[in-house]
């Protein structure tokens, strides 16, 4: 009966047409680009922000939480650009090579483009956008969900991001890490990048993502991952922006045969931070591990949501994500696993834990499978609780106090997660993220 | 003074009375047994003397060198040099044995006003403790307790003992599920921890681990109380002929 009445639109849902309206003719590519940021955008102007009752935003409800849309980030002034030269402090002594966005812009003199690794080529999207780079041509917008619309938006309005190809063979033995840092400003940043691996090619990418706390900036960022086959990436996602920012990053990934792949999020920041994974298992016989941990305190929201797409037979794939809620904190995790009928031998087992410090603190956990095909091994779990009373008090009794007792515990309680982090210096990193997080909370 | 002086303690776990006026005295040195039937209150005693959340003192008082133990949080109480050794030590995914060995050791020892041990120190301590003990290094490799057979879990007690040198050592059924190698090399770890200064209370329901580790005063807790104390003959005297008649003394 409500068949052709339109949503009376918000406000943030207003500023967002005149944000594009604004930008349209200026935004980098050509015109083939520009349809794409069209037919982007006329999803987005369908179906408005995701809300509650739009089943995959049940536990975040965008249209609530973005009160109002900030507008394009101006290009970053020196002044910003000094402060971000000490960013990234969380990956502590990992060698790692940077590319430096500030509001979304790449910055080349912050970032490390010298002496490339040989088959490594990085650029950025503005400039690939602008020389209609046949690489990104090829690739862009086609891992993009097409029915979301925060990718939408983000596909309307990016203005920068990575290019990267590693090509066939090459071993990039330093991680790439996409450091994108916001500026004092209360601007919108859309990034896309672009990252292509080729056949049996190996690398890391470390995206971050920080920002001042009191500025309510807004980030929607976006990275298309290629895996080809007989390759071997990690993706490592580090969400540490400022309490009053407003994140949405998501991930989408296709993986070819015999693709060993890796992905890590680790949400230790940020206002309402929703982060999403959608990996496509398109080729047979791949092993992949998909993890993440997020600490959240006062209020914080941060929502989890994979898809992982089983498209393929004789894959293998486990998925462990541990949150830890402090205060009135809120947690989210959705996990679809869907196995294809032509992906037989399928091997996938997901688990979703939450420890819960405080009483006020609320965790949603919601693992879903589905099984269309018939000779395939899948599982899932999910838990929360409190710390076990029990364990604490044997490392009271052994003179641990209890603030301490309890940091060992979600010390413990997170390694699991952590731990199957290949990369050791990352691993130690995040760990003593951890221990900083839970020093800063008994304090 | 007396190291442990326990007068009239009354204990209840929710609601119901468990401890029903006992009273001990622990001199420095001594080794004391405490033996009885299940049921009887043995356990409660060890986990409120450790400070376990739920075991609610409603009267008497306990004083660990002249302190009352009360008045100290379960970390205090181990920091002063009381030691509970677990009759269930429990597993704790995650956390390596090395870094709890040491997180404990350094926490009492800051408490004390010690300076803390460096990693070098520490792992020497370490080392030649488990030697001593006949531990595995392997074992200090795992997770506390995880994947340990019940008779790993038991010297890794005693490691804990050994390392962290209380002045009273609580040993709650420690000979439970051992079998006869393992209990001696309990018993032995204990033996060579005992000194002038050193008291343990040794709570247990057979004679057999008294064989090794001889006791100075046994006693008999039933029901709550102790209803008979007296030197070591008394434990063999009990495993000749049962618990039955305090457990009748007791209701009487």
């Amino acid at each position: 009966m409500n068949a052709g009445v339109t949503t009376i639109k918000t406000a943030a849902e207003t500023e967002l047409a005149q944000v594009f309206a604004r930008a349209r003719e200026s935004l980098p590519g050509d015109d083939a680009v520009a349809a794409q940021r069209e037919a982007a955008f006329g999803l987005f102007a369908k179906e408005g922000l995701p809300h509650r009752r739009v089943e995959d935003w049940k536990y975040t409800d965008l249209r609530a939480l973005m009160r109002e849309a900030k507008p394009l980030a101006p290009p970053p002034d020196a002044a910003a650009k000094a402060r971000a030269k000490t960013a990234g402090a969380l990956l502590g002594d990992v060698e790692t090579r940077r590319l430096v966005f500030v509001d979304g812009a790449f910055v080349p003199e912050l970032s490390d483009l010298a002496h490339l690794e040989k088959g490594l080529s990085v650029g950025s999207l503005a400039g690939a956008l602008a020389d209609s780079d046949p690489v990104l041509t090829r690739h862009l917008g086609k891992l993009a969900p097409a029915n979301d619309v925060a990718v939408a938006l983000n596909t309307a309005l990016m203005g920068d991001g990575a290019v990267i190809r590693i090509a066939a063979g090459a071993t990039i033995e330093r991680p790439l890490h996409l450091l994108f840092v916001a500026s004092e400003k209360p601007v919108a940043s859309f990034v896309r990048s672009v990252v292509v691996v080729e056949r049996g090619a190996r690398a890391m990418v470390i995206e971050s993502h920080e920002g001042p706390a009191n500025s309510a900036y807004q980030v929607n960022a976006a990275l298309e991952l290629f895996v080809g086959d007989d390759a071997h990436v990690d993706h490592v996602k580090i969400v540490g922006e400022g309490a009053d920012a407003l994140h949405v990053s998501t991930l989408a990934a296709a993986i070819g045969a015999h693709a060993r792949f890796n992905a890590f999020s680790f949400i230790a920041g940020g206002g309402p931070v929703r982060n999403q994974l959608f990996l496509n298992f398109d080729g047979e016989g791949i092993v992949a591990g998909i993890r993440g941990a997020s600490l959240l305190k006062d209020r914080q929201h941060a929502d989890t949501t994979l898809v992982a797409n089983h498209a393929a037979a004789g894959c293998q794939s486990r998925e462990v994500f541990k949150s830890v809620l402090d205060d009135e904190a809120h947690g989210v995790f959705q996990g679809r696993i869907i196995v294809r009928r032509h992906a037989q031998k399928t091997d996938a087992k997901m688990m979703t834990q939450a420890l819960l410090l405080s009483e006020r603190a609320e965790s949603d956990n919601k693992p879903e499978l589905e099984i269309f095909a018939d000779d395939v091994q899948c599982g899932h779990g999910a838990t929360s609780g409190a710390i076990d009373e029990e364990l604490k008090f044997y490392l009271l009794a052994r003179g641990i106090p209890a603030a301490e007792a309890e940091a060992l515990l979600v010390q413990a309680f997170l390694g699991e997660a952590i731990e199957g982090i290949e990369h050791a210096g990352l691993r130690e990193a995040l760990l003593e993220a951890v221990a900083d997080w839970l020093k800063a909370r008994s304090a | 003074m007396a190291l442990l002086e326990i007068r009239n303690l009354h204990v209840e776990i929710d609601g119901k009375e468990i401890l029903k006026g006992l009273d001990l005295t622990v001199n420095a040195g001594e080794v004391h047994a405490i033996m009885g039937p299940n049921g009887s209150g043995k356990s409660t005693l060890a986990y409120v003397l450790a400070g376990k959340a739920d075991y609610e003192p409603t009267s008497g008082e306990v004083l660990f060198n002249g302190k009352n133990i009360f008045d100290m949080t379960p970390d205090e109480r181990a920091a002063a040099g009381l030691f509970l050794a677990f009759q269930y030590p429990l597993e704790i995914p995650g956390v390596a044995t090395m870094t709890f060995l040491r997180t404990a050791l350094n926490a009492q020892r800051k408490k004390r006003g010690d300076p803390e041990l460096s990693t070098p120190e520490f792992i020497k301590r370490v080392r030649e403790t488990a030697g001593k003990l006949n531990i595995d290094q392997d074992m200090l490799r795992r997770a506390v307790n995880v994947g340990f057979s019940g008779g790993e879990k038991k010297r890794n007690e005693i490691l804990q003992m050994a390392l962290l040198e209380p002045r009273l050592a609580v040993l709650d059924e420690t000979d439970s599920g051992l079998d006869i190698d393992a209990l001696k090399i309990v018993a032995d770890g204990v033996n060579r921890l005992r000194s002038p200064q050193r008291s343990f209370v040794v709570i247990t329901h057979y004679q057999r681990l008294l064989s090794y580790i001889v006791p100075d005063i046994v006693h008999v807790l039933s029901a709550g109380r102790i209803v008979k104390t007296g030197g070591k003959e008394l434990a063999l005297e009990l495993e000749a002929r049962g618990y039955a008649e305090y457990q009748e003394e007791a209701v009487a």
